[in-house]
């Protein structure tokens, strides 16, 4: 009997459904050792198809996207409980991701924007809002309900591996696919758990081309501000660069690009929030030691904790920005 | 007001070996008043303070997180401390952005002479401290 595969995408983009078919020939080859039960973004199946299977009767199942919804967490949990493996695959699933910078607000900062203040509605929709259930002729139905918090996949369920990236780099997938299908086939051990699969195990510096002089930093420009040295470090030049607190593992591709690291890959090992491992980095290249003049340097960083935590917010030691506490400054969109 | 008098504040006060926690502990041989509130954390050097110690420190029931380190100058590894201010300035954007009033977070340079700066701005800060009232972090 051939081992069972399962792919689900809960909050997500879909682009980690796009690296997956990505690998190319490669897939051919999952489809011939697995036997494919459930992925909803290319098949069709149901959710009733998950829920008749035993426990533990998926050997593996790759889980990408956020925990935002309750239908969300509730294919979380099934999952979990039909799966041998589960992995946590891409950023989104591992550490919240883009879908996790909405814990810079809250659900009803987020439903009052988009139901009722933002510009682009037209006056007769403004003020609807989405009903959890509603009445109709052929019956009642339901949508699912929108958490005020975004979580990662291990923050509602126990997972035992982990596959960063935004999306996880092609060869990446490869590299995770073939380990597996010798896992599987010669009985092999598997990695300790919460082994983190598919990248390296340094920074992404580690891995850049680029020329590092000593750093001496002025100013931080924007993308459109400078044009980059395409052999020069880009935070040598200014230029933002996650970097020093991003884990290697993608062959630095943005840098390559001339583009600085976002910071996909997530923090690199033994560095619990990439967001402050980020302000270590920096303030250890700042050219100033006037604290006016440092201030000054600071604003030139556009919006820094989005930036620092664009990909682990929701992961990161604080998780979400705070709302109700008396002392809020109440960030508006 | 009743739970005002009951409110102890937490601060969380790392201080650097040769420097501010001396100084604490002349403050304390000279018998002077500081702020019973604070609790010392020692570091070799205000150098040391990560800045996740500063978020872990509030995340983990802090009401405010106080740095003390040499004067510019004077610290005893020559460029500690001035990281120590880059970082501080860092953490206090984050602090307001992450919605925490960044007066929680206060650097002082105190010498190991300074008892009586020591005393004096532990105080102080209780006092703000008390004014902005507990931290509650929402958990998330
Ligand atoms: S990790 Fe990136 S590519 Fe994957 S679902 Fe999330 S946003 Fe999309
Ligand atoms: S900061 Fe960016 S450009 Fe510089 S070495 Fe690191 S990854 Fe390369
Ligand atoms: S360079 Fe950075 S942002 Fe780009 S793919 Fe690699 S880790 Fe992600
Ligand atoms: S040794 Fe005191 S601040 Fe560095």
């Amino acid at each position: 009997m051939k081992p069972k595969l399962a792919l689900y995408w809960a909050s997500s983009c879909g682009g980690c459904e796009i690296a997956v078919v990505d690998i190319e020939l490669k897939i051919l080859d999952v489809a011939g050792f697995f036997d494919i039960v459930f992925w909803p973004c290319i098949m069709d199946f149901k959710y009733k198809d998950v829920e008749a299977m035993q426990d533990g009767d998926i050997t593996l199942c790759l889980f990408n996207g956020a925990i935002r919804t309750s239908e969300n967490e509730h294919l979380a949990k099934l999952l979990r409980a039909k799966s041998k493996v589960l992995v946590a695959f891409g950023s989104c699933a591992k550490e919240g991701c883009i879908p996790g910078l909405a814990n810079f607000y809250d659900k009803k900062t987020i439903l009052d924007y988009v139901y009722n203040d933002s510009p682009s509605l037209e006056a007769e929709s403004k003020g609807v809002y989405p009903e959890m259930r509603t009445n109709m002729p052929e019956g009642e139905i339901e949508i699912p309900e929108f958490w005020n918090t975004v979580k990662t996949l291990d923050q509602v369920v126990d997972v035992d591996y982990y596959v960063p990236g935004c999306p996880p780099q092609s060869f990446q997938i490869i590299n995770v696919i073939e380990a597996v299908i010798d896992i599987l086939k010669n009985g092999k051990p598997l990695p300790p758990k919460g082994t983190i699969l598919g990248a390296g195990d340094k920074t992404c510096c580690d891995e850049c081309p680029r020329e590092r002089k000593e750093k001496k930093i002025k100013k931080f420009y924007r993308p459109q501000e400078i044009i980059p040295d395409p052999k020069e470090c880009l935070l040598d030049q200014g230029i933002m660069c996650m970097g020093p607190a991003t884990r290697s593992g993608c062959d630095a591709l943005c840098v390559k690009a001339n583009s600085g690291c976002r910071g996909c890959y997530g923090p690199p090992p033994n560095v619990m929030d990439q967001g402050t491992k980020m302000v270590s980095a920096l303030s250890s290249v700042i050219d100033s030691t006037d604290p006016n003049e440092v201030k000054e340097i600071i604003k030139t960083i556009a919006d820094p904790l989005g930036t620092f935590y664009r990909f682990s917010l929701a992961s990161s030691l604080m998780k979400r920005v705070q709302q109700k506490n008396g002392e809020d400054k109440n960030r508006k969109f | 007001m009743e739970q005002d008098k009951e409110f102890n504040p937490k601060i969380v006060a790392f201080l650097c070996n040769w420097c501010t926690y001396t100084g604490a502990d002349l403050a304390g041989v000279s018998r002077l008043k500081s702020s019973p509130c604070v609790r010392i954390i020692r570091v070799m050097c205000s150098g040391r303070v990560d800045p996740t110690f500063i978020i872990k420190a509030f995340k983990q029931g802090a009401d405010g997180v106080f740095i003390g380190g040499c004067h510019i100058g004077d610290c005893h590894y020559s460029e500690g401390n001035y990281k120590t201010l880059r970082r501080v300035e860092f953490m206090k954007t984050f602090l307001e952005e992450f919605g925490i009033n960044p007066k929680r977070l206060r650097l002082e340079w105190i010498s190991a002479s300074e008892g009586d700066k020591y005393a004096a701005t532990t105080l102080e800060f209780e006092t703000e401290i008390r004014e902005l009232g507990p931290l509650h972090l929402v958990e998330a």
